[in-house]
Parts: structure tokens; C-alpha cells; sequence
């Protein structure tokens, strides 16, 4: 019995897990109307890179990471709370959640 | 053992995550994130970063989450008013994420050097350790969190209230 989950499980395996996590936000975001789905794959997007930070973390025993990823949930706490405001804004004024509707700044 | 619960929580997250991706309800989609959350909170736990995992439960199962399902219940959303891509802009979306998998897995599989040097210190992620890096060498960025979370909170404020007109 290894004193590390790294010893026993190949970090190439956590590295492939976040890469199907950051590929599955990326999908959402594409695949998606909805923009709150939207904004929660981006939240998705976000955790796949905290969970390869913490696995690097671990495997360096380095705190550095395991900091970042504190910081990188502080800042993720300050977009959820400004950006769910501004999509209530949004439903406020134009009766809707599609993005679709909102292409005036599309070229 | 360690390894069994690697493999079933990874098939979980990758497993919940297609979920909030594929369901028709609004309301379905937070139900799994919350869930993809907690077992990435579970990987945490498994990587001996009990901080960390309880950071992550109380920030992201317990605040964010709240918040878009509060969101998501304010606004009335239901499978009804669900706004659909076509098929084309689907299979669109899925092919295209599929290639960035594709391209993400073969770059990464083409890495050397992901080797262990030496047996991790498992006592990294403990609070005590943690403490003593966050409030010593990161002191300022932990300060202006603290700024950032001001202007979140006036600037959502600010947004979220009704026009004086």
C-alpha cells in the first residue's frame, strides 16, 4: 500500500481525465443555447485545471499549487456572482437566455 | 484500493460532466455539476488535499451551485424554453470537441519526464502547510482576493439592481 494515490495511479491518467474534462466545457460551451449551461461549462472548464494543478501539487509536494488553485476559486466565486447578475440583466431586458440574441457586438 | 476509487470517480465526473453537457432540463445540468463537483472533491481527497477538497465542496457545491440554481429557479427556465442548436450546429459542437480531445490526448501523450522522483509528501495539502505558504509568500495576492471580492460584490450589486428611471 503506496503513501500516494500518484504511486498507484499514473499521473498521464490524471493528466487525460482534465483533458476530458476541459474537452467536455469546451463542447457545452459550443453546444449549448442556454447561457447559463453555458457559463457552468466554463465552471467545468475551470475545475478540469484546478484538478491537474492539485495533481502536480502532489506529485512536486509543492504548496505553490494547491495555492493557485485557492486563488483560481476566488476568482471563479467573483465571476459566478458578476456574471449570473449580469445574465439576470439580461432575462430583464430582453425575456430570454438564448445567445443567440445577443449577436449585436457580432461583427 | 486507491486505485479502484480513481477509476470509478474519474468515470463519474467524465460521466456527470456529460451530463450537464446532454440533459434537456436547466435544472438537471446543475443537479449533475453539483455532483461532478463533489467527485472532484472526492480526487482531491485522494491526492491528500483535505484543504483543498473542503474549499471546493464549501465554495463550489455550496455557493456557486446555489447561486446558478437560485438563478436558474428566479428565471423560470424548463425544458419548454430551452433554446436548441440545430442538428448540424450540434454535431458541429461535438465533432469539433472531439478534435480538441484528439489533439489534447496525442500532445500529451507525446510528453516524457511525468515521472516520480521521489514519494510525495503527503502532508502538503494539510491546513497547517498550506497556512504557512498562503499567509507568508502569497500575503499580497491573498489581499487583493480580498479587494476583488469587494468590487464582485459592489460591481454585482451595482449591475443586478433595477434602473432608476
Amino acid at each position: 500500500m503506496g503513501s500516494s494515490i500518484l504511486e498507484l495511479v499514473h499521473i498521464n491518467n490524471y493528466v487525460m481525465l482534465a483533458a476530458i474534462l476541459f474537452a467536455i466545457g469546451v463542447m457545452g460551451v459550443m453546444f449549448r443555447r442556454n447561457t447559463i449551461i453555458i457559463f457552468m461549462c466554463i465552471e467545468l472548464m475551470l475545475n478540469a485545471v484546478n484538478l491537474l494543478l492539485v495533481a502536480f501539487s502532489t506529485m512536486h509536494s509543492d504548496p505553490g499549487g494547491q495555492v493557485m488553485v485557492f486563488f483560481i476559486m476566488a476568482v471563479a466565486a467573483a465571476e459566478v456572482a458578476v456574471g449570473l447578475a449580469i445574465l439576470v440583466m439580461i432575462y430583464r431586458n430582453v425575456k430570454s437566455v438564448d445567445i443567440d440574441i445577443l449577436n449585436k457586438l457580432k461583427w | 484500493m486507491s486505485k479502484i476509487a480513481f477509476f470509478v470517480l474519474a468515470f463519474l465526473s467524465i460521466f456527470s460532466a456529460m451530463m450537464v453537457v446532454f440533459s434537456r432540463k436547466p435544472v438537471h445540468s446543475v443537479l449533475s455539476l453539483i455532483f461532478c463537483f463533489f467527485t472532484i472533491a472526492g480526487h482531491y481527497i485522494l491526492l491528500n488535499a483535505q484543504f483543498l477538497a473542503a474549499v471546493h465542496v464549501i465554495v463550489y457545491a455550496g455557493a456557486i451551485m446555489v447561486l446558478f440554481l437560485f438563478v436558474i429557479m428566479l428565471l423560470n427556465l424548463n425544458a419548454e424554453s430551452e433554446p436548441h442548436k440545430t442538428s448540424a450546429g450540434k454535431i458541429a459542437a461535438v465533432v469539433s470537441g472531439g478534435l480538441l480531445l484528439l489533439v489534447l490526448v496525442s500532445v500529451l501523450k507525446s510528453t516524457d519526464g511525468l515521472h516520480l522522483s521521489s514519494a510525495p509528501d503527503s502532508q502538503v495539502g494539510m491546513v497547517k502547510n498550506l497556512g504557512m505558504v498562503l499567509y507568508d509568500k502569497y500575503m499580497l495576492p491573498f489581499e487583493v482576493s480580498a479587494l476583488l471580492f469587494l468590487t464582485a460584490m459592489i460591481g454585482a450589486t451595482m449591475i443586478g439592481k433595477k434602473e432608476l428611471d
